[in-house]
């Protein structure tokens, strides 16, 4: 529960800055005339693209911090077994940081406007993360050949769920990465294929950021954290 | 099935998806949602979740009978209704709602964050756009809550794995589960459940300011305090679950913690409701339809709020949880109290949706017998709860501490609830009569303030504003300004020579 | 007019219909008055709000109705009005709470000498546990559960032969001595609550709860189940027995063991 009390600080605090900075203790009806409807980015209206995916981002935390927090819930019950990972997974997190690294190299080239590294570094991006996917899944398989089945241990059942609803994550971004590579190839580029690259990166940087997370679930390393947040609980 | 179809499938959506597809880019000058395919989408998502969960009637055990709270271990197992087919479906359909919802929330979301008109700022926006907007940035963030608990459920009745069912023995027989934690699966439902009643209620408060405020002719009471009343209970409600749980076997100490945030939160609502009816103090109160039924809102929703001060006290709660004394609670605060806000919305907006008035007569019958009927229905429910009848129970026997008297008033209550359902048909009827033969509206029948009414079509055109985006100047609640000619001035007049807004 | 009138008439019949109605809350037989008196206050306060603010408004609706010529005031915002309201609430709110948390903490902490019984729920029935001569409890398991262990008390502890068992869903306690009352189930969630007793709690499979009271008078109750727990839900019933305390002796010494219970049935 401790993750979702630093989860809602941490997005309510962001909430509030953002409520401030627009105004929210003016009283309107002093107010006259056309006033600027919007503060910061030079009174323009943010990037609804951008704006929607960092939304997003906090709804995809959310989940993910629920999923960490009923980690540690259950991690407590007298059952739980942590199952000896997959040794694939490192070179998964090593392809995950290549893809991650690639699209910054993109979206830092689409803003250069040097099309021919973008459209290099985009495809090494998706062929990394096509890396990871597949790595992922071959993990589950010899986790299950190895018989540890989702239904064998809590433990195993969470490195199931974790690292599938991450992988659908990825899923749903390839789409988007994979639209991108498209226009990329059709259109001229400009400011806005500049702008769907960036997204990507960001995007994958969370992905990243994430898997890191999860990551030290899995293997552990978080272990002493649970300890200290039921310890705060109890 | 019932409370889950009430509260999300209709509440939710109604809320959200009809009123905040409909009134979100009229009211802050936009020409549609920023998202027009993610919006499509999001529909088609909803409307196959909801064929889903209707499909469940017709599966093999029929739909699941797990209440809408749906808790395991009971929900997954032989001795409740619909644990073959109908559990699965319920769960899938709601992860495909929560999946179709966020595409529509994030519409929302970023249309009232981006796609205000010219001079729209945030503060000017009518508290409808405030209320649906902070709704919908707290279902974002709550019904992750949902959908977690939803796959970890579906994964424990088709897997096996134990996220929440710990080692039973059911009707003799061992099963194969082992370590879960009910009390998980109630965290993560609650985490989602509570500030869904938030959820449905901020958009009613908006709109109940609103038709307050037009048809009193008179501005809002104290704008910036319903403002930060809204943030306030949107953020307070993400941290309030627990009360649901005081007696579920969570350790008692969070008791505390969540009493405390629970009454803490009742401070802001009372003072919207304080400020609700200091809007009528001096007004110029107009008997219509919506009003009627803002203020049947006020009566409702002051009773029902004040019922849950019991509930979240946590030693209050202790004898009434799980009776009708909550039944008659969320039914009153949660059910009457926003349908009536639904149909005062409806019969205040109809005129812009089709261009035609509805017939005001038929909708103060309609208001009437709905109005008390429901209070009558749920006002001495509280009392059958006070005795200590349990909610969920078809059958009392012979339990001797209920007296026989409450039987009659068991019946009334039935009778009454059938009468009330079938008046219902007025309001149809009434709708669809005026559809053809409504008395024309013109663009402002309401004489409102608010951008939605200044449109140049009525209905509004493809695109609602012509060929320019409206520029606003001021804020929505001008009405009865001193020294202005009318006794309203529109958001999107320019400012007189010698006006000054105070 | 009317509209005002009738606003008005809803809350007094609201009020008379509680002063006059027959449906009182059930006649406490606890040491819950505790309770009973939060549950006065809160209705107290809550009422005032409740009566002040659809008055007010039932007057507003009376004497500012439209009128010809009728216009409104100007008044965007009073803010000494709203702090004194919010200051208001928030300490009615604060004298509602203050209370309540203080018998909530006296709720959930028992009294060291209180007796301990064991209340065990399956779908759809009560069983009772008592911990017998020694005073404790023996562990328990499901997987000990079979055709002659329904409470799955573990065979090999000894704390746990003289245990007794009562499984006719009939449970007596002597009056006028704390109980705790720990509660388990075997396989979904239920509720022990009896209405006359207003404290209850969940049964949760796989951990075990509790709840304390001590009861006042001698009389027959019922046990409901309140946590909805499948088709049989309505008819898990149980009966609680508050007995004088030779009665209590007589029942108690007529109670099996479940040493005993393992003897009978395994011939």
């Amino acid at each position: 529960m401790s993750v979702m009390a630093f989860f809602f600080i941490f997005v309510f605090s962001v909430a509030l800055a953002f409520l401030w900075r627009e105004g929210v203790l003016e009283a309107p009806w002093l107010q006259e005339g056309e006033i600027a409807a919007y503060h910061g980015n030079g009174g323009r209206p943010p990037n609804a693209a951008k704006t929607a995916l960092f939304i997003f981002l906090g709804v995809a935390l959310c989940l993910f911090s629920l999923l960490c927090a009923a980690f540690f819930m259950r991690m407590g019950s007298y059952d739980w077994q942590s199952p000896p990972l997959p040794r694939i997974l490192w070179f998964n997190t090593a392809a995950l940081v290549a893809s991650s690294g690639a699209l910054h190299r993109a979206s830092a080239a689409a803003k250069e406007a040097s099309p021919q590294r973008m459209k290099i570094a985009l495809w090494a991006g998706a062929v990394a993360s096509l890396l990871f996917f597949f790595g992922q899944l071959w993990a589950w398989r010899q986790m299950i050949a190895e018989g540890f089945y989702a239904s064998g241990n809590p433990a195993n059942a969470f490195f199931f769920l974790l690292t599938g609803a991450h992988a659908l994550h990825l899923l749903g971004g390839l789409v988007a990465l994979f639209r991108t590579i498209a226009r990329a190839a059709l259109e001229k580029p400009g400011k806005s294929l500049a702008a769907t690259v960036e997204l990507c990166a960001i995007y994958w940087h969370f992905l990243l950021a994430i898997w890191l997370l999860l990551l030290a679930l899995l293997v552990g390393w978080a272990d002493n954290l649970g300890v200290i947040c039921r310890r705060l609980l109890t | 099935m019932h409370g889950m179809i009430m509260v999300v499938y209709m509440l939710t959506a109604i809320f959200l998806g009809g009123f905040g597809n409909y009134l979100i880019p009229l009211m802050i000058g936009a020409r549609d949602m920023v998202f027009p395919f993610v919006n499509m989408l999001s529909y088609w998502v909803y409307l196959l979740a909801t064929l889903v969960l209707a499909a469940s009637y017709f599966v093999p055990g029929g739909p699941t009978g797990a209440g809408w709270t749906l808790y395991p271990p009971q929900a997954i197992l032989t001795g409740t209704p619909g644990h073959e087919w109908g559990i699965i479906l319920m769960l899938s359909s709601l992860i495909l709602f929560i999946i179709g919802f966020t595409m529509g929330g994030l519409n929302y979301v970023v249309t009232v964050l981006q796609a205000r008109t010219r001079g729209m700022t945030l503060m000017r926006m009518p508290l409808t756009v405030w209320g649906i907007f902070t709704a919908a940035v707290m279902a974002l963030l709550a019904f992750p809550g949902l959908f977690v608990a939803c796959v970890m459920l579906l994964l424990d009745r088709t897997l096996g794995t134990s996220f929440f069912v710990p080692a039973i023995v059911e009707m003799g027989e061992r099963r194969d589960y082992s370590g879960g934690s009910p009390i998980l699966f109630q965290h993560l439902f609650w985490f989602f459940g509570h500030p869904e009643v938030y959820i449905v209620a901020l958009p009613a408060f908006g709109m109940v300011s609103d038709l307050i405020s037009v048809h009193a002719r008179k501005n809002i009471f104290g704008y910036r305090m319903m403002v930060w009343a809204i943030l306030a209970i949107g953020v307070l409600s993400m941290v309030v679950w627990g009360h649901h749980m005081y007696v579920s076997g969570m350790d008692p100490l969070f008791g505390f913690f969540f009493a405390v945030t629970t009454l803490a939160i009742a401070v802001p609502t009372a003072m919207k409701v304080y400020n609700w009816v200091v809007t009528l103090w001096r007004a110029d109160i107009h008997f219509t339809t919506p009003m009627l039924f803002a203020l049947g809102f006020l009566v409702t929703f002051v009773n029902g709020g004040i019922t849950g001060l019991y509930l979240g006290n946590v030693i209050v709660d202790v004898p009434l949880s799980a009776t009708l004394f909550v039944v008659a609670h969320f039914h009153m605060v949660m059910g009457i109290a926003p349908v009536l806000v639904i149909f005062g919305a409806i019969y205040h907006w109809f005129p812009k949706i089709t261009g035609r008035m509805m017939d005001e007569r038929l909708g103060k019958i309609h208001f009437w017998i709905t109005f008390l009927g429901a209070y009558a229905i749920f006002f001495p429910m509280h009392y059958l709860g006070l005795l200590g009848v349990p909610r969920r129970f078809y059958d009392m026997n012979d339990a001797t501490f209920v007296p026989h008297s409450a039987v009659g008033l068991n019946i009334f209550m039935t009778t009454m609830a059938l009468f009330v359902g079938l008046s219902q048909l007025i309001f149809f009827y009434n709708v669809f009569k005026s559809l053809r033969h409504g008395a024309s509206a013109g663009g402002n029948p309401w004489r409102a303030a608010s951008l939605e009414w200044q449109t140049p079509e009525t209905p509004p055109g493809h695109g609602n504003w012509g060929k320019r985006l409206p520029v606003v100047y001021r804020w929505p609640y001008g009405y009865n300004i001193p020294g202005a000619p009318d006794d309203f001035v529109p958001q999107n007049a320019p400012l007189q020579k010698g006006e000054h807004a105070t | 007019m009317a509209v005002a009138l009738v606003m008005a008439l809803v809350v007094v019949a609201s009020l008379l219909f509680h002063f006059l109605s027959p449906w009182r809350p059930t006649q406490i037989e606890s040491n819950w008055g505790f309770i009973d008196d939060t549950l006065t206050l809160t209705f107290i306060v809550t009422s005032i709000g409740f009566v002040a603010v659809i008055l007010f408004m039932s007057y507003c609706l009376y004497r500012f109705r439209h009128q010809p010529g009728r216009r409104s005031t100007y008044e965007p915002e009073n803010r000494r009005l709203e702090l004194l309201l919010g200051g208001i609430t928030t300490v009615a709110v604060i004298a509602l709470l203050a209370p309540g948390l203080l018998v909530w903490g006296r709720f959930i902490t028992p009294p060291g000498d209180a007796m301990e019984v064991e209340a065990v729920g399956a779908q759809w029935s009560w069983s009772f546990r008592l911990p017998g001569a020694d005073n404790r409890f023996g562990s328990t398991d499901v997987r000990f559960i079979d055709a002659n262990n329904a409470l799955g008390v573990n065979p090999a502890d000894p704390r746990g032969r003289d245990d007794l068992i009562i499984s006719n869903g009939e449970l007596h306690l002597p009056a006028g001595k704390p109980v705790k009352v720990l509660l388990r189930s075997i396989d979904v969630l239920h509720d022990f609550y009896v209405p006359q007793i207003r404290a209850k709690m969940d049964l949760v499979p796989g951990m075990e709860t509790y709840f304390w009271f001590t009861p006042t008078r001698t009389g027959q109750f019922e046990i409901l189940c309140v946590a909805y727990c499948g088709v049989g839900h309505p008819q898990m019933r149980g009966t609680l027995i508050i007995d004088s305390g030779s009665d209590y002796q007589n029942w108690l010494a007529a109670q099996q063991t479940f040493a005993h219970l393992r003897k009978a049935e395994a011939f």
